[in-house]
């Protein structure tokens, strides 16, 4: 595993004058209910995980489950009640507010859900805004900015203002916001959710092309379990402000940690979500047929053809190598079986 | 039985009202009673006990305790002239150098700077009206008198009428387009035409001083207020008893601390402007998106950065709508601060009404609610504009209204040069036209005046008498029948009743503070009249803003109107009515009517419109005709915003039956407008103007306690 950027341990985020100290009391067992009666809301209940280079971890869960706090924790939006925040090894809660800004300044961007553009600036001013706040020249900035215009591909609206702009269009410009300082660690909050199905697939694409080239360090939010499962290296599903798994979609999907997870799980068309590799029989490597597949390949591609086949099929790696096997009933086993529902 | 259980409410309300009645018939109105008991402590009567309480002589008959409480709080004006006297007179002396004799001078430091802060807005107003108007005083501020001797060329000249005409014209232009053009032209060259030109600019002047300093006010304390919860908890008291204070009120601690003039009027416009302004920056403030602040945060501003860039940019229309307000209350104080010694149109009106020369109070009082109306206007539209993109325009583009402004300087001083000629040894009209020499329509008007009192006086005397000794008088004397211990309780009882023991604790401090004060039959008097004046003005907006909403048209025009007499400033109302009824309460109660209906109709217009659509579609797919829909549906909806509405009735009535004081009622108003000739009258006027404000506080406390109940259990808070 390369480098770690984000590292949380047991980060606490509630809500309520006493928050503090009864947090001391608890001694790190914080129940929502028992803080509930005595006035405190629990945003994030002991989240500890970390979040490798390039790595896209994708937060979900419903609204309320404390993704965003949480989210908000790591930006130090607001302050964690507890726990400590590493990023690249600085210690975020030691910062001070001049140190706080300059990280915030050359290592941070972030996309908001209901874009957040200033409306009294042009979609190049605002894309400059955070370059100009630096202290960076007007010629440079907007020269900057106008780059990101033609990567997120508004060329020709650079004068227009927010108002006069799509939701898809504002949203882009907030893209290019977050990214014209060229930030390591790149954050976003429900970035899709205020727009419509159509233009949400397209903007998702349009996401992973972006990330294909940028390769950023990504903290992603969402209540979509399917945007989720298309766009994360890793998933971290929230309720009540507790992760309650973080795995790669495939585990997820396959072995869901609580029943919580599993509903989520349910309905998800697995032959879409899991690769080869995720249901081959690595110890057998025999009696093959003639078809092989890559162990890369996701079930729904190869499917017709698996299915056609008498044999067990080969799996095979990158280099050619034969590294398992599948049967043409596991497939049917799969894509139809474990659900509890006969939906 | 089963009532009780149905409607426990409106049991208890009975049981209120019983407990009311009967502490009425139970207490007897004392023998020696009299209605001067306004000034008890004043008036020295042998019946009358002395007590002593807190050190204090109070005076009051030993027996009325129930029926009228003691004055206990009658010490409480002389304490608060004795403290502002002591302050400016004695408090903190210092050494101070003194430019005229060239020494060192002992002074109090609160007189120093009173001095210096009015000779800072004397500077200011001085330099503005010399800009308009022409004169020397502003290069003497900066020189000497020996130097204007010495060079008389450096006098300011003044601008010529038709420049500051075409200026009003092109800048409206460029906030909001033709129409607002023509109507700013228009209006300048009415002004000039009817020789209003000078009082209207030192009216203007005032105007452009006062205001941008209540902003720069205003906007500094809400941000104070936005960003410090301290800050905040300790303005809101003051910002909810200037809300409902009388302008008046203000004037004469005023008079106490600054002397007279236009900078003292300055200063107590700001007084009275800044809170609004406070509140809309706050309002502001609160509304923008937290994600806009978020996104603030996260490109790395500092704090003010986020301040400059961010906030104040974002909430800049509330902003702006505050600078709205800002102007409307600097105008309506242009006028009431002639009181106290402001020069222009608002002097000349008060003058006109004064001699009873209704036609020249009139001509001043249009001049004065057009200029209002066209800043009025031209705020709003500033507003309202939204920034455009400029980058691709050419240099002619971007600069053609200073560039039409440049010309029309040029145009306008060649026009007076060449007036010099044309109107040898007489005024230049070109250049302005004075007071007297424009064409006047007073004449006119108080012929009008007269005609209609020749022609109508029997129907309006018959109309006057009726209405006075058949409803008034008997109003008022229920009115003042009332024990003071039976008008608590029913108060405080209805205070628990709305909004439970907190209310009643609220309610029954500020019914108690003007109780004990040496005035509470005034404020009775006060009621009477703010009651009448708020029922009929209910009755008539309710009416109209129910029949104009029948129609989208005839509401967006009823609106209009709406907005447009509320930008009149509140004396203006007493013109027409003294036209009409002369010096009488009906005048002083119409012109309470006229304006309180302002916002009877409006609060009916804009509740009714707030009914959501899907619920207008809902009620017609169940087959409800017109006034089933509008019984079942669209009031009790629309209710809450129409209490609201009320509330502000109750605010505008009490603001108008005070100014009524001029023409002379018997009320708190009439000590008020008394206070402002007694040298000791700070205290009297500051605490006169502290029992208005209660009047309306209580109310605002009863009924916005209830609408809030009241939207809530309807889903729409």
């Amino acid at each position: 595993m390369s480098e770690t950027v984000i590292k949380c341990e047991s980060v606490y985020k509630i809500f309520g004058e006493n928050a503090k100290k009864m947090l001391e009391e608890s001694n790190g067992n914080v129940d929502a209910k028992t803080f509930q009666e005595k006035g405190c809301i629990v945003g994030v209940n002991n989240a500890s995980f970390e979040v490798a280079k390039g790595e896209m971890l994708v937060v979900m869960g419903l609204s309320g489950s404390g993704k965003s706090t949480l989210l908000r924790c790591i930006s130090r939006l607001t302050d964690a009640t507890g726990g400590k925040i590493f990023i690249e090894g600085q210690d975020l809660l030691e910062l001070n507010n001049k140190e706080l800004i300059e990280l915030r300044r050359n290592k941070m961007g972030m996309v908001f859900q209901s874009f957040a553009l200033l409306p009294h600036k042009t979609v190049v001013e605002n894309i400059a805004f955070p370059l100009q706040i630096k202290g960076t020249n007007t010629e440079d900035s907007i020269n900057r900015a106008m780059e990101m215009v033609k990567l997120v591909g508004l060329d020709g609206r650079e004068n227009y203002f927010p108002r006069e702009l799509s939701g898809g269009q504002q949203q882009r410009v907030g893209i290019a916001r977050s990214l014209a300082v060229e930030p390591d660690i790149w954050f976003l909050d429900e970035p899709f959710s205020a727009l419509d199905p159509l233009i949400r697939k397209e903007m998702q694409d349009e996401f992973l092309r972006l990330q294909e080239k940028l390769q950023k360090t990504i903290m992603f939010i969402t209540h979509d379990f399917d945007e989720a499962l298309k766009l994360a290296d890793r998933i971290a599903i929230m309720k009540d402000g507790i992760i309650e798994q973080l795995d790669t979609p495939a585990n997820i999907v396959l072995n869901p940690a609580t029943e919580y997870v599993r509903k989520f799980t349910e309905e998800v068309p697995r032959e879409k979500v899991l690769v080869i590799e995720d249901v081959m029989d690595a110890s057998t490597k025999d009696n093959l047929g003639d078809l092989k597949v890559s162990k890369d390949e996701i079930i729904e591609n190869v499917a017709e053809k698996i299915l056609t086949q008498d044999n067990l099929v080969g799996v095979v790696d990158s280099n050619n190598n034969i590294v398992g096997s599948i049967k043409p009933s596991k497939i049917i086993d799969t894509v139809f079986g474990g659900r509890k529902n006969g939906s | 039985m089963e009532y009780l259980k149905k409607y426990p409410k409106l049991f208890q309300w009975l049981f209120l009202l019983i407990v009311f009645f009967a502490l009425c018939f139970a207490i007897d109105v004392p023998e020696t009673y009299k209605f001067i008991r306004g000034q008890a402590e004043f008036v020295k009567d042998p019946n009358q006990s002395v007590y002593f309480f807190l050190g204090k002589e109070v005076r009051y008959y030993a027996f009325d305790v129930f029926w009228r409480l003691p004055p206990l709080l009658g010490w409480l004006p002389i304490w608060i002239n004795d403290s502002l006297f002591f302050l400016m007179n004695e408090w903190m002396p210092m050494e101070f150098w003194n430019e005229d004799t060239q020494e060192f001078k002992t002074r109090p430091l609160l007189l120093q700077v009173s001095r210096n802060l009015t000779a800072f807005m004397t500077f200011l107003i001085e330099l503005i009206r010399e800009i308009l108007l022409g004169g020397l005083e502003t290069i003497v501020a900066f020189t000497s008198w020996d130097f204007i001797d010495a060079y008389p060329w450096l006098e300011l000249p003044g601008l010529p009428w038709t420049i500051v005409a075409a200026g009003a014209a092109i800048l409206s232009y460029k906030l909001s387009g033709k129409g607002l053009a023509v109507f700013a032209g228009l209006t300048m060259i009415y002004i000039s035409i009817f020789g209003q030109w000078k009082p209207s600019m030192q009216t203007l002047s005032f105007i452009l001083v006062a205001a941008p300093l209540s902003f720069i006010f205003g906007l500094g304390l809400g941000i104070a207020a936005y960003k410090s919860k301290r800050v905040e908890k300790a303005l809101y008291p003051i910002l909810l008893v200037m809300q409902t204070m009388p302008q008046y009120a203000v004037l004469v601690p005023a008079l106490v601390l600054f002397g007279v003039g236009d900078h003292a009027a300055v200063i107590i416009t700001m007084v009275v402007a800044v809170p609004p302004m406070i509140l809309l920056t706050i309002l502001g403030l609160r509304a923008i998106p937290p994600e806009v602040i978020e996104a603030g945060r996260m490109s790395g501003c500092t704090n003010w950065q986020l301040m400059l860039k961010v906030l104040i940019p974002t909430a800049r229309r509330d902003i702006l709508i505050g600078v709205n307000q800002v102007i409307m209350v600097c105008f309506s104080m242009a006028v009431i601060s002639a009181f106290i010694g402001a020069k222009g149109l608002g002097f000349n009106l008060l003058l006109a009404l004064n001699q009873l020369n209704i036609g020249l109070a009139l001509e001043a009082g249009l001049c004065i609610s057009l200029i209002a109306i066209l800043l009025d206007k031209m705020s709003l539209a500033w507003a309202n504009k939204q920034t455009d993109y400029f980058g691709n325009l050419t240099f002619f583009q971007r600069n053609k209204n200073v560039i039409f402004f440049a010309a029309s300087f040029v145009i306008g001083i060649i026009l007076a040069y060449v007036g010099t000629f044309i109107f040898k040894g007489s005024f230049n009209y070109l250049f302005e036209i004075p007071h007297n020499k424009g064409i006047s329509t007073a004449d006119f008007w108080n012929k009008g005046v007269d005609w209609i009192f020749d022609t109508f006086f029997v129907y309006i005397k018959a109309f006057n008498t009726w209405l006075i000794q058949d409803v008034l008088q008997p109003m008022r004397a229920l009115y003042l029948r009332m024990p003071a211990v039976a008008t608590l309780v029913l108060a405080v009882g209805a205070g628990y009743l709305i909004g439970g023991i907190r209310s009643a604790l609220v309610v029954a401090a500020l019914t108690l503070f003007i109780a004990l004060s040496p005035w509470w039959d005034r404020a009775l008097v006060t009621l009477y009249m703010a009651t009448f004046g708020v029922v009929i003005s209910c009755l008539i907006g309710f009416t109209v803003g129910t029949l104009c909403f029948q129609n989208k048209k005839s509401a967006a025009f009823m609106l209009g109107v709406c907005d447009i007499f509320q930008t009149f400033p509140s004396f203006v109302y007493l013109i027409p009515v003294m036209m009409l009824f002369g010096i009488t309460d009906t005048s002083v109660l119409i012109a309470v009517i006229v304006y309180a209906t302002i916002p009877a109709t409006r609060y009916t217009i804009e509740g009714l419109r707030s009914v959501p659509v899907g619920l207008h579609e809902a009620a017609t797919m169940s087959g409800v005709n017109k006034l089933q829909r509008l019984t079942k549906i669209e009031f009790p909806l629309a209710f809450p915003h129409m209490m609201l509405g009320i509330n502000q009735t109750i605010v505008f009535a009490l603001f108008m039956v005070i100014i009524g004081a001029f023409i002379g009622t018997e009320d708190l108003g009439q000590y008020i407008l008394k206070a402002l000739s007694d040298k000791n009258g700070a205290g009297i006027g500051l605490t006169l103007g502290i029992c208005v404000a209660f009047i309306g506080l209580i109310f605002d406390n009863l009924i916005r306690t209830w609408v809030e109940k009241r939207k809530k259990h309807l889903g729409i808070a």
